[in-house]
């Protein structure tokens, strides 16, 4: 497929390619540098949710204008991680608390500190 | 394919290599197990990163399908490793 795109095609596909690289590497680097698990556990899921989206948008761009027709198939990644990652994390975290609170660490309860509502 | 986008492809592929590798730093440091499996998510994550950049380095539509492959097949993975963590028996 030697087909031509215009320069503006090449340039925000290349964007949203750096876009996406970078918030891969913030969200992994997070995972390596916050301190306690329940802080770690926030990083990757943000960082990949984006880079995902961004490389999809730029597939899909890059496609469309190369084939002369819309091409949507790469955006379905995107839906599928965003729709998963989500369920992983919150699986993860019970875990960690279920693991923290047999190890004898006080994990609170949330909303132990507010009035019981009537 | 413009100067620019090549560039900006290969700084991508630098980016999510060096991502891979501060993950799979977590998942050997990692002082428990929730942390290994967190590290792995984040791994399997950036390796699907790196097929959707090498679709777009070759111009190919076939790596969109392993890419796919791979993100569908890591959540049931890490979902499966946290379901055990959580009680010790995956399927009660």
């Amino acid at each position: 497929m030697n087909t031509w795109a215009p320069a503006w095609v090449d340039a925000l596909t290349a964007l949203l390619v750096v876009v996406g690289a970078l918030a891969a590497l913030i969200g992994s680097f997070g995972v390596l540098r916050l301190r306690s698990f329940f802080q770690r556990v926030h990083a990757p899921t943000l960082g990949t949710t984006l880079g995902t989206w961004g490389f999809t948008l730029a597939t899909a761009v890059q496609v469309s204008f190369e084939r002369g027709q819309l091409y949507l198939h790469a955006l379905l990644i995107a839906v599928f991680i965003a729709l998963t990652v989500p369920v992983t994390t919150l699986f993860l975290m019970r875990a960690a608390v279920f693991r923290a609170r047999l190890r004898g660490e006080e994990i609170p309860v949330p909303g132990a500190d507010e009035p019981p509502r009537d | 394919m413009s100067p620019l986008l090549s560039w900006a492809l290969v700084f991508a592929l630098g980016c999510l290599a060096f991502a891979m590798m501060l993950a799979l730093a977590r998942m050997i440091v990692g002082p428990r197990a929730e942390d290994r499996v967190l590290a792995f998510d984040c791994l399997y994550q950036n390796t699907m990163l790196v097929i959707l950049a090498l679709g777009l380095v070759y111009r190919s539509s076939s790596y969109f399908e392993a890419a796919l492959l791979i993100a569908l097949f890591g959540f049931v993975g890490s979902t499966a490793m946290s379901k055990f963590l959580l009680r010790g028996e995956i399927i009660e």
